[in-house]
């Protein structure tokens, strides 16, 4: 992506936080906090949450012959079915029901998969007057806007905005101005509007093959009209909607309304078996009871492939297939809390999600224009009521558009920064922060000179121009002393020798977990023997290169509590280039360094690890990179900092040489992953067992998230994004401000007028 | 939560308060029934016939409504085929006798639910509903509370579909 590519891309982010930033900070943020108070009340939140994944999993591996068994049962219910390929095959087959209906007017009740296929276009096209009658959807046909949220889709919307499109589409005599105003203006606008409708169009959120019953999740009462009204009923819904039976509903309906707005349930779940028994409602005949009218329903069925049949066959793209369109990824995202899906989604839908979708249904290109709005903090893994790893989803998407894409040409500055092992066409940007370590290693080696260049005008102008670093980001000050080099405790040269032949096992399948290697983490730090635990410190490139302090202090908190600690050269986690979508770098790092560290793991030590985004790559990422019994072991034996120091002390360990304070109190913005992790919770019981006062920040992310903030595209949105845990820390008027990940120090450091210290630092013995 | 079957009321009570459904409870035998629901109509009514032999509308509701009842009337009564306790919700079953748009189309929707018909739970509604509708292919909607919006900037009950709701709960 070009400079000017950058800027255009900065500008609609700079015009969209100005227009619709507030109303959509207000509502997701809204949403996801009653998403949360939502779920806590929910006893058992995780077994409906894998219930309903293995309920996916099982459908889209059988969905062909669900297929089937749905086209029989609607058909002997009285029901048609129609298997699109594509939009335009399914909107040919709706124009021609309505030009059997006679229709002039469809009335629609939501339906994302309908916007998919753009049937209003079509139909419109045919002189068949298309009608929403949600209220947000009719509010943005009205206003000629797309949607911005797939569940809340007027999201972006204020109700004064709403209430002037009224008054000028309108010109009502009192022009309704509060949202109850508003509303019944429109329930009797779009009344009317229903009562001369030929046809109702429906998406459906599940379909069950057994009984041909489709579940409407919704809150108006409009979906309810649409179908009762008119005699004809067209529902359009993706294949991947069928599940096997009525029961398989009942884990979905329990976490949809939690999952997206908060809600226990949304006011109304249609269960319609169509054609239905209830009579229409007919206004063309007012005075006639509507049980004596004529009882013709008919429905037909649309079922989309568009693309999902292909993705089923993708590995990576199946799990997409998955998704029940909750909204909780977009509204658990800190980068869409800022923009919404305007700026966060493709041709149909938005948040995090969209990278799988709009890269299945519309292709790469369409995907490009907003993927790297996804920095891979995976708070949406958390909020996912289907648990699908949205990130890696991304991360694949992120690979294969550079991959397909034509390399920018040689720049002798990049080029001769970014030894990786990709191949196919990955932008300057993404090959300069994938390749971290290697400009980490040099930025050390030539330290302080390469600090003074590095931050100097004109070296920050080239860099800008040729690689989008944004010139007002403060760029590392690399240590020409490593952590590594000051620690002085290398380990065991044997073990840094058996490297090479654990390499080969490493990479193999068929490396068994040794005898002795414990999945149990109470276990792991306890200390049965007697004996110290013993504990490879893993030098992370931040730690090492760049913000010492924490290493140093972590040195001296494990020894204090009687571990023995090795410091050993090692390389990267392979965590930057997997940021940018550089999987073969990345999985490469992953290779080497598991290589590197499993004689460790072997001879009886922890693997100790600083950086949150590094450990998530041992505990979630290397799932995808290495075999899974190297990524078993890894995941198995690596903990978090004050994870461990929590073990320890939990385990029997003397806490009386670590620094100890009286009520100081501490603002603490713990790190995405590490939330996600589950682990932000030891670092607060550690630091309140050392006598601090810690409050914890809510936002999802600080909005860092590694380079994502240093691009030049993005430092505004980032900003945005971080102002929003800038006030939390500012509000807590705490002694001390700590963060455990590197990007989370980097932002609060530009934000706020002190550096955070990381969380060991505050129970540093010689703090 | 699962509830015990004598608390399952009181819990189906609890739940839909929180989304303002009143309920007014009365004994079959004391033959107030009709009576009490004409106290919670407010007319003009349109409603579809109860299903239970010894229970029945009062006269002032409208059977069998024409579109232009149905748009006009202040409440609907439609009979509930049963609820769920943990939610406070209520299935209302799409009939022949136009249950749908009488409970869909007035701004008060007063449901008649027999208390022996409530069960516990959302495991035990898909259940019930699982057999019921591969038995006979019928429509239902699990209703909890009026229809409501947040499209127009704040929230509003009351959108396409009513905005009210009252529940009179029926013991034999």
């Amino acid at each position: 992506m070009s400079s000017d590519s950058h800027e255009a891309q900065a500008a609609q982010i700079r015009e969209l936080l100005r227009t619709e930033g507030a109303a959509v900070a207000e509502n997701t943020r809204g949403f996801n906090q009653s998403r949360y108070d939502a779920v806590d009340g929910l006893d058992d939140y995780d077994a409906l949450r894998q219930e309903a994944r293995q309920i996916k999993e099982d459908a889209i591996e059988r969905l062909p012959a669900l297929i089937d068994e749905l086209r029989e049962t609607v058909e002997a219910n009285g029901g048609e079915v129609y298997l699109a390929d594509d939009a335009a095959d399914a909107n040919a087959y709706v124009a021609e029901v309505c030009a059997d209906a006679d229709a002039d007017r469809l009335v629609k009740s939501k339906s994302m998969t309908s916007e998919e296929i753009e049937v209003n276009e079509h139909l419109d096209e045919q002189g068949v007057d298309v009608v929403e009658t949600d209220l947000g959807e009719w509010v943005l046909q009205l206003a000629d806007e797309a949607p911005s949220h797939i569940v809340a889709p007027a999201i972006h919307k204020s109700r004064e905005g709403i209430a002037e499109l009224f008054a000028e589409r309108f010109d009502p005599d009192e022009p309704p101005e509060t949202a109850e105003e508003l509303t019944s203006f429109a329930r009797q606008k779009l009344l009317e509007e229903i009562a001369g409708a030929d046809v109702g169009m429906t998406g459906a959120n599940f379909l069950t093959a057994d009984t041909g019953t489709m579940a409407l999740v919704t809150s108006e009462g409009n979906a309810r009209k649409t179908v009762t009204v008119p005699d004809t009923h067209v529902a359009v819904a993706g294949v991947e909607k069928i599940v096997p039976t009525v029961e398989d509903l009942q884990p979905f309906v329990e976490l949809i309304g939690r999952s997206g707005t908060g809600q226990d349930l949304t006011s109304y779940l249609s269960l319609l078996t169509p054609p239905m028994d209830s009579p229409t409602v007919d206004f063309d005949e007012p005075e006639t009871p509507i049980t004596e009218g004529e009882d013709d329903r008919s429905f037909h069925l649309v079922l989309i492939d568009n693309g999902r049949l292909s993705m089923r066959e993708d590995d990576h793209l199946r799990e997409t297939l998955y998704c029940i369109r909750c909204s909780a990824c977009s509204n658990s995202c800190g980068n869409f809390q800022s923009v919404g899906g305007h700026a966060f989604g493709g041709e149909t839908y938005s948040g995090g999600i969209a990278g799988g979708w709009e890269a299945g249904i519309e292709g790469l290109d369409t995907a490009a224009e907003f993927v790297d709005l996804c920095t891979g903090c995976s708070r949406c893994v958390d909020a996912c009521p289907v648990e699908i790893d949205i990130p890696w989803i991304n991360t694949v998407v992120r690979s294969r558009i550079q991959q397909g894409s034509e390399p920018e040409g040689i720049d002798t500055l990049v080029d001769g920064l970014t030894p990786d092992a990709e191949t196919g066409g990955f932008d300057r940007q993404k090959r300069l922060f994938g390749n971290f370590e290697t400009l980490a290693t040099l930025g050390s080696a030539f330290a302080p000179v390469s600090n003074w260049l590095s931050n100097a005008g004109p070296v920050r102008a080239v860099l800008e121009r040729v690689a989008g670093i944004d010139r007002r980001r403060d760029l590392p000050e690399f240590r020409r002393v490593t952590l590594v080099d000051w620690a002085d405790r290398p380990g065991d040269p044997a073990l840094a020798e058996a490297t090479t032949t654990a390499l080969a096992e490493a990479t193999s399948d068929d490396s068994e977990t040794p005898a002795g290697t414990s999945d149990d983490r109470s276990e792991a730090t306890s200390d049965e023997s007697g004996t110290h635990r013993r504990a490879v410190l893993y030098p992370d490139l931040y730690t090492n290169y760049w913000l010492q302090e924490r290493g140093r202090a972590a040195v001296r908190v494990l020894e204090a509590l009687g571990t023995d600690v090795v410091v050993p050269e090692l390389p990267g986690t392979g965590r930057p280039p997997l940021s940018q979508g550089m999987i073969d770098t990345a999985t490469e790092k992953a290779r080497t360094l598991a290589g590197q560290l499993t004689p460790y793991i072997d001879a009886g030590y922890d693997v100790v690890v600083i950086e949150p985004s590094d450990l998530a790559m041992f505990r979630e990422d290397y799932d995808h990179l290495l075999p899974a019994a190297t990524a078993d072991r890894l995941a198995a034996d690596s903990y978090e900092l004050l994870e461990y120091v929590f073990g320890l002390l939990e385990n029997g360990a003397d806490a009386d040489p670590l620094a100890s304070v009286d009520g100081e109190t501490v603002a603490y913005h713990s790190h995405c992953q590490q939330r996600t992790m589950g682990l932000e919770a030891h670092s607060r019981a550690v630091l309140e067992r050392c006598g601090y006062d810690v409050t914890t920040t809510e936002a999802e992310c600080c909005g860092m998230a590694g380079s994502f903030g240093y691009k030049e595209q993005f430092y505004e949105l980032s900003i945005d994004v971080g102002e929003r845990v800038e006030s939390e820390l500012t509000a807590v008027e705490a002694d001390h401000v700590v963060a455990s990940g590197t990007s989370c120090v980097d932002q609060i450091e530009d934000l706020l007028p002190e550096q955070p210290r990381h969380p060991v630092e505050l129970i540093d013995p010689e703090m | 939560m699962t509830v015990a079957q004598p608390d399952l009321y009181d819990a189906f009570a609890e739940e839909a308060a929180t989304y303002g459904v009143e309920l007014t409870r009365v004994d079959v035998s004391t033959g107030a029934v009709r009576e009490t629901l004409a106290e919670v109509i407010e007319q003009p009514a349109v409603g579809a016939p109860l299903p239970w032999e010894d229970v029945s509308l009062p006269a002032s509701v409208t059977t069998e409504p024409t579109p232009a009842e149905l748009t006009e009337a202040t409440t609907g009564v439609t009979a509930a085929s049963f609820a769920v306790a943990e939610y406070g919700s209520v299935i209302l079953a799409a009939t022949p006798d136009g249950s749908e748009p009488a409970s869909l189309f007035p701004d008060l929707h007063v449901f008649v639910l027999d208390a022996a018909d409530i069960v516990p739970d959302m495991r035990a509604t898909f259940e019930r509903l699982g057999d019921q509708f591969r038995a006979d292919r019928s429509s239902a909607i699990l209703a909890t509370g009026p229809s409501a919006t947040a499209d127009m900037g704040a929230l509003v009950q009351g959108a396409h579909g009513p905005e009210r709701v009252h529940g009179v709960v029926i013991d034999r």
